[in-house]
């Protein structure tokens, strides 16, 4: 991965003397109109030069109010400089992003994009800076994943902030890890490599791809093998079984009591 | 040795008329070949007569007595699949995510259980919602017992067997929750093994010596099957034998009512008719017992994984009945601004660390433990009350206890809570540390605002009970009088309740009252002060006096305006 980003780079270097170049050389209108075109030169294969046009199109509309002209960031959102393509097809395609609320961390909405759009600014974004891509298919195949090694990881990695089950979790001030049922394969895999919010990175290093097919195999799993035993109760544990036994239970207990009682009083 | 001559009971024409006794059916001549030898005859007519009230409020206790057998025989189900060993092993059965994964003969016998025992995860769950069951009815039966003063003499006792029943009842449901040996089940241990070691000196020998060496070790699981199977379940059988049979011997208490004096108990007795009922109450336990387990899921233990102890779980808790050790562990702040709570104590031998944050919360937990078993005497002593008592109170007829009751519930509650911090966090959108920070607040105001707002509300109610006695219950009728006066038509209670509304006391205020050298002591003074919290406020039962004061009024009233109902009940209470 680091190596491959590092060809990329080269071509971008060389790109950057032609600018300088033309910074020295033109007027400031024509560097700017350059600089557009000098990046799409630089965006992954997968994205056409139209798409990323588009995409910035979109981006300045949507999103750089907080993130500012050109994604380099303001008082209301982050950089979005090497952010990189799986980052933004992850928090578009949850509904993330846009924002609508400042609120302890993003919520999830309906996805106010469509495919192409989400693709198209993720390919904007994408020709800014290297970032993590969206991953290919081979890796979300979650029929290829070996689902037990997928628990162990996932028990180690995730389950401290989602819950074994995948529940979801608590974090502190308002913050917290979403259940992560009905979850696309190709989200998990990107909140993997990207790290929502408060979520650490797990790059290659840490889980590599095929891993991280095993742990999408496994959730995946937890969803289609449905509950063993009965109603789940949210998944939540103790709680929900304390609670259900103090609400449920004790009202069918209370209800025959007094009906075994009734006649005599 | 004293020889004793004992009067003979029955004459030895009674006696050879019992052995030439011939039944004329076959069951009879069965029955009586039995009885002859186990003498049932006499059993029956010692405990088939016991008289038992029938309120529904009575049916805890055998609600707790029938979970516990059924959680027993569900239990010995589970012996006969459940390995308590902690040798590992390769994963090899149906359940695929686990298929390969390295983990305990008693995490691996679990699992075969759930997924390969035919009813075995039936059997699984029946097992600990019939523990969660247990507990729940003997917290329930507490309460019932504490708030309508059962406890008072002669059964103080008794009731420190219940309490003790609940501790043990804790104990059974620890150390199964801890049995199946996955991460959650390991947490539980992890938070006992660390309070072991934060008590100064000797904590860590204790939990080398209860783990065999350090935590997690491959000790604690046999031993804890151990206590789990067979020490805890004997202790509890023996006590529930003690508690049963202390019931019998002082007899069941009964709600104040017409008839129902100090001196019996009107019910029915326990053959025929209680006893049909009790045993088909079993069964109704059982059938609410088997509902839950066969469609609600609980402890899913293939989700949390093998033990280990680097990773934590989101959404690990206890059972409920737990709940309250973690949840004021999490009240307990590890630092007072900046400074750290925990801290070493400077010894010959280089030091122990103090760990405050974990010895802090263990105050309130022993204060309500120990509260609970000696509260009978702790009251006896306030109020100075040394009489029988079978009558029970109702609850707002005594102010003070219900009050106090309240406020230690709330504060339970507090606690309780707090071991779900987290979860009322994301369920309710909160942030986790305003959950704690409110419940902080609430642990220390919570009981005080009980105790303030319970006491008002019992008074409150015992006004009520004084109005109802004396002008009667609104009819919702309003009537017209013939100068054109609208009011409200009271209908006069029954002789019955009214007997229920007056019949039970108020006790003043006792003063401190100077010992025999002539000086109030200490002790004292802090008996009255207390005393004064449980009765200066206090609405006295209606008197005789005013009660026929407030029916002539009505003859009146009723004789110029009301000519039907109300003059005609007047006439029939007056004969
Ligand atoms: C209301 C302001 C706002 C708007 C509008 C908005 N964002 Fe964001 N965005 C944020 C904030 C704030 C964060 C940082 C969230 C955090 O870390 O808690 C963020 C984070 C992101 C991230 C993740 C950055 C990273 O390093 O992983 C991406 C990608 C992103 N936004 C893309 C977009 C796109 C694309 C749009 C337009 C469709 C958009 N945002 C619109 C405020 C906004
Ligand atoms: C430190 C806690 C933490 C850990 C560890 C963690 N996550 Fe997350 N995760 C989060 C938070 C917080 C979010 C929500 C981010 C947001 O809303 O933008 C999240 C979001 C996600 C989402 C998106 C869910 C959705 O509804 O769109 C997925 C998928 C996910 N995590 C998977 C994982 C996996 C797989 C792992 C383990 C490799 C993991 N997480 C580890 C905290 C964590
Ligand atoms: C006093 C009442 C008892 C209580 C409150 C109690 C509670 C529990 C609990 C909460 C568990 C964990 C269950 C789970 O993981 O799903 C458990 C497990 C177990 N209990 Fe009990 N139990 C009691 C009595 C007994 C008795 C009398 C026996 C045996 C004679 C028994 C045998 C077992 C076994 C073998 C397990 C482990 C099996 C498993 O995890 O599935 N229990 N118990």
């Amino acid at each position: 991965m680091k190596a491959l980003s590092q060809q990329r780079r080269h071509p971008l270097a060389a790109v950057a003397l032609l600018l300088l170049g033309l910074l020295l050389t033109g007027g400031l209108y024509a560097a700017a109109t350059s600089v557009n075109e000098a990046q799409a030169s630089n965006v992954p294969d997968a994205y056409s030069a139209s798409d990323v046009e588009e995409g910035e199109r979109l981006f300045v509309a949507n999103c750089a109010t907080c993130h500012g002209i050109n994604a380099v960031g303001s008082d209301a959102g982050p950089s979005l400089v090497g952010a990189g393509a799986a980052a933004v097809d992850f928090q578009v395609g949850t509904g993330r992003m846009p924002m609508q609320m400042s609120g302890p961390q993003a919520q999830e909405k309906p996805a106010q994009f469509n495919d192409e759009q989400t693709m198209q600014l993720a390919a904007y974004v994408a020709s800014l800076g290297a970032g993590p891509s969206v991953p290919e298919d081979e890796y979300l195949d979650a029929s290829e994943g070996d689902i037990s090694r997928g628990g162990e990881l996932f028990r180690i990695n995730c389950a401290m902030c989602h819950n074994a089950a995948a529940a979801g979790g608590a974090l502190t001030e308002g913050k917290f890890a979403p259940a992560l049922a009905g979850v696309e394969s190709k989200h998990i895999y990107e909140a993997m490599v990207t790290g929502p919010q408060n979520m650490p990175e797990f790059n290659d290093s840490n889980i590599p791809a095929d891993d991280k097919r095993d742990i999408i195999a496994f959730l995946k799993n937890n969803e289609s093998q449905g509950v063993p035993g009965g109603f789940a109760l949210g998944s939540l544990g103790p709680v929900s079984e304390g609670l259900l036994i103090w609400t449920l239970g004790l009202v069918l207990l209370i209800g025959s009591m007094v009906w075994l009682t009734s006649r005599s009083s | 040795m004293s020889t004793q001559s004992l009067e003979p009971k029955y004459t030895e024409a009674q006696y050879s008329e019992v052995d030439q006794y011939q039944p004329a059916t076959r069951t009879g001549r069965i029955s009586n070949y039995v009885d002859q030898r186990v003498g049932g005859t006499g059993l029956v007519r010692e405990f088939g007569r016991k008289v038992f009230p029938d309120h529904w409020t009575f049916m805890f206790g055998e609600v707790a007595l029938y979970s516990f057998l059924i959680t027993v025989v569900s239990g010995a189900f589970l012996t006969f699949w459940f390995d308590p060993s902690m040798a590992s092993t390769q994963y090899d059965g149906s359940y695929a995510p686990m298929q390969g994964v390295e983990m305990s003969m008693a995490y691996a016998t679990a699992l075969e259980l759930s997924f390969d025992v035919r009813g075995g995860l039936f059997m699984r769950q029946l097992h600990h919602w019939g523990a969660l069951m247990f507990v729940m009815a003997m917290a329930v039966h507490m309460l019932r017992v504490f708030f309508t003063g059962a406890f008072r003499k002669p059964r103080e006792l008794n009731w420190v067997v219940g309490c003790a029943l609940l501790v043990a009842g804790l104990g059974a449901g620890f150390t199964g929750y801890s049995l199946p040996d996955e991460v959650l089940s390991g947490n539980g241990l992890r938070i006992i093994d660390g309070m072991l070691k934060a008590i100064p000196m000797v904590g860590t020998y204790i939990s080398f010596f209860l783990f065999g060496g350090e935590f997690p070790g491959d000790e604690v699981i046999p031993r804890l099957y151990s206590l789990h199977i067979f020490v805890i379940p004997a202790v509890i059988l023996i006590l529930i034998a003690v508690h049963l049979f202390m019931v019998v011997v002082h007899k069941h208490t009964q709600y104040p009512g017409p008839g129902r004096t100090e001196r019996n108990v009107v019910g029915y007795p326990i053959g025929p008719v209680y006893a049909a009922k009790a045993g088909g109450f079993l069964f109704v336990v059982f059938g609410v017992l088997a509902l839950l387990a066969g469609l609600f899921q609980i402890n899913a233990l293939w989700n949390y994984g093998p033990y280990d102890p680097s990773p934590v779980q989101a959404g690990t808790q206890p059972d409920w009945y737990i709940g309250w050790f973690d949840g004021v562990l999490r009240l307990m702040p590890g630092y007072i601004g900046d400074i750290p709570l925990e801290f070493v104590l400077p010894t010959p031998w280089g030091g122990n660390s103090v760990a405050l944050p974990v010895l802090i919360p263990m105050i309130p937990i022993t204060v309500l433990l120990l509260g609970l078993f000696v509260w009978p005497f702790l009251e006896a002593w306030i109020t100075g009350d040394k009489k029988e008592h079978h009558v029970l109170d109702r609850p707002r007829n005594a102010p003070g206890r219900t009050a106090f009751g309240m406020a230690m519930m709330v504060w339970y509650f507090v606690m309780w809570g707090a071991a779900s911090s987290d979860l009322m966090a994301t369920h309710f959108s909160l942030s986790l540390n305003d959950v704690i920070i409110w419940l902080r607040v609430l642990f220390f105001l919570g009981p005080i605002l009980a105790f303030i707002i319970t006491k008002r509300i019992c008074l409150a109610l015992q006004r009520k009970d004084r109005e109802i006695v004396l002008h009667g219950n609104e009819a919702g009728v309003i009537e017209m009088l013939p100068h054109g006066e609208f009011r409200e038509k009271h209908n006069r209670v029954n002789d019955y309740e009214l007997f229920t509304l007056v019949a039970y006391e108020s006790p003043e205020v006792t003063p401190a009252r100077p010992n025999a050298k002539g000086k109030v002591s200490l002790l004292e003074k802090s008996r009255a002060g207390l005393n004064r919290v449980f009765f200066e406020d206090r609405v006295a039962p209606v008197s005789r006096e005013e009660y026929l004061e407030a029916l002539s009024h009505d003859h009146h009233e009723s004789s110029a305006a009301l000519p039907a109902a109300a003059s005609a009940q007047l006439e029939s209470s007056k004969h």
